[in-house]
């Protein structure tokens, strides 16, 4: 916001800079802890960054850039509360400010959980999934609103108005700032995980618009499972969606080919391939297996880690695939895994087999299962009806790199069915 | 503590139910309104007459104008309400789900204004 647009010196600013993107989530979550309020949390630590940005230039940067940060903006809302408390007899409000004061040296410190804690409130089921996922980037993530607008690709005011409506809620309907009991534990972590993961297909799939803040929604996902992960070491999920992202992030350079076109998974450069991420997807995953409390995230992650396991397309295990989609189909049995079960058993028992099997599957408004369908009728001859299946996927498709790729199999397959005549 | 209204909604055009289903949902209102009280929740709660016995009054433009019927024709009208008092909404909506499984319709729960708090006390 508006500490970016002061002039300071290059350095300092870029350091500033840099700690606010480090540490404005953990400085938020631990003066919503201090001071009970989130408006007055952001707040005091967007002036405590003001501060940083006059002071640091001249008096340096202080050896714990989070601690001073943390204390200045605690010692802000102490400033407020005074203020606000000139009415009361001065003796009281005297005793006040001091106990206060005594209190930040003693609890101005971040503490893992307050992140926690922050994430819970901004995922809990009473606000909308648009509401849980602007916070989360808002709070947690310190995206700036601008950036969370231009990545949805809604106007500034908008998101704006989204994430106050959202903290007003929080305030007025008392959504309480903790971790949640035992009882609804599991569920509200799924809610967390099932928020992250938005994100991430928000960047992951988002058809047009900047392609940069695309690409940030991706990083900032794989960051908030990261430290999901961190804060819940118990939870399976939590590391099995770490591994998801981190695996499926690692395919990223070589998804879009230099023509901008989406590249197939059989056909990707896979020396274009992030060899650390796999190293480390591949890890988590081995992580998970040991813990043998299988979920859905774990399941998608073994199968990534399945396809980035093979040093070419061919050299896929294919069975394993389609065991993994077994097992996911028994704790998720929606037609969207079946279908991309039936992919894979494609390449295992043939596509007539697969076209078969996802035939009576009720995805006639996804232009994805029209593209799997076309892709199954073409191995199988079949270019007509492979063509026809492709422009009742093109119909419906609103991803520019998929239709461009989805024109340009359209026009392999009419070839095909022109040759055949 | 916070206090929240349990707005019970229910489409009054739905055939109605057999005589032991409605004892049993009154029994089962009864047990959840003493266990409001004996945990403190409890502040105040009604059923209401259909909305046909509603009427309107609008005095904004000075005098009265009596309107017949309820304020907004749809299919679900406000059938009753609680008022409780609990520390935070998971514990309002915890309520909610309760009076929602006593009563079997559908509750919004949605808390009141605060009053601002008397720094003397």
């Amino acid at each position: 916001m508006s500490h970016l647009d002061r002039a300071a010196p290059a350095a300092s600013a870029a350091t500033v800079d840099q700690v606010f993107r480090e540490e404005y989530g953990r400085a938020v979550a631990t003066l919503i802890r201090l001071v009970g309020d989130i408006g007055v949390a952001e707040e005091v630590v967007q002036e405590a960054f003001e501060v940083a940005l006059r002071r640091w230039p001249v008096e340096g940067v202080p050896p714990s850039p989070a601690g001073w940060i943390i204390t200045t903006a605690r010692r802000r809302s102490i400033d407020r509360h005074r203020r606000e408390s000139v009415r009361m007899p001065r003796s009281i409000a005297a005793a006040l400010a001091q106990s206060l004061r005594e209190e930040i040296e003693e609890v101005a410190e971040p503490m893992p959980d307050d992140q926690l804690r922050l994430l819970f409130t901004c995922c809990h089921p009473a606000l909308s999934h648009p509401a849980q996922v602007a916070l989360s980037l808002r709070l947690v993530g310190g995206l700036t609103t601008r950036e969370i607008a231009r990545a949805f690709l809604v106007p500034e005011p908008t998101m704006a108005q989204r994430l106050s409506r959202a903290k007003r809620k929080i305030r007025d309907a008392g959504i309480a700032y903790r971790i949640p009991d035992e009882s609804v534990l599991q569920d509200r972590v799924a809610g967390v995980l099932a928020t992250i993961y938005l994100i991430y297909t928000g960047g992951h799939t988002a058809s047009t618009g900047d392609r940069l803040a695309r690409v940030d929604l991706c990083r900032e996902s794989v960051r908030l499972a990261r430290l999901v992960a961190g804060l819940l070491p118990d939870e399976a999920e939590a590391t099995g969606l770490l591994a998801l992202l981190v695996l499926t992030e690692s395919r990223r350079p070589a998804r879009i080919g230099p023509d901008g076109l989406l590249v197939r998974l059989d056909l990707q450069n896979r020396s274009r391939w992030d060899r650390d991420a796999i190293g480390e997807g591949h890890r988590l995953v081995q992580d998970c297996l040991t813990r043998n409390r299988p979920g859905p995230y774990q399941l998608q992650a073994a199968i990534q880690a399945v396809h980035t396991d093979a040093p070419t397309a061919c050299a896929t295990d294919w069975p394993q695939v389609v065991a993994l989609y077994d097992h996911l189909f028994t704790m998720q049995p929606t037609a969207v895994v079946a279908l991309n079960r039936a992919l894979a058993v494609a390449e295992v028992e043939g596509a007539a087999e697969a076209l078969s099997q996802i035939e009576g599957l009720d995805l006639d408004e996804w232009h994805y299962w029209h593209a799997a369908r076309a892709e199954l009728l073409a191995r199988m001859g079949r270019s007509v009806a492979a063509v026809a299946a492709a422009d009742r996927a093109l119909a419906l498709v609103d991803n520019r790199a998929e239709e461009r790729f989805l024109r340009q199999r359209r026009r392999h397959w009419c070839g095909e069915a022109a040759r055949d005549d | 503590m916070n206090q929240y209204l349990l707005a019970v909604h229910t489409d009054f055009d739905a055939p109605a139910t057999s005589e032991d289903e409605m004892m049993a949902a009154f029994a089962a209102v009864d047990e959840f309104n003493a266990d409001l009280a004996s945990s403190g929740a409890w502040v105040f709660a009604g059923g209401l007459q259909a909305p046909d016995t509603a009427t309107i009054v609008d005095a904004t433009a000075g005098s009265a104008v009596m309107t017949d019927g309820p304020y907004a024709e749809t299919k679900e009208q406000l059938g009753g309400f609680w008022v409780v008092t609990a520390p935070d909404l998971d514990a309002a909506l915890d309520l909610g789900a309760r009076a929602s499984v006593a009563c079997g319709e559908r509750i919004e729960v949605r808390p009141f204004q605060v009053e601002p708090e008397d720094d003397d006390a």
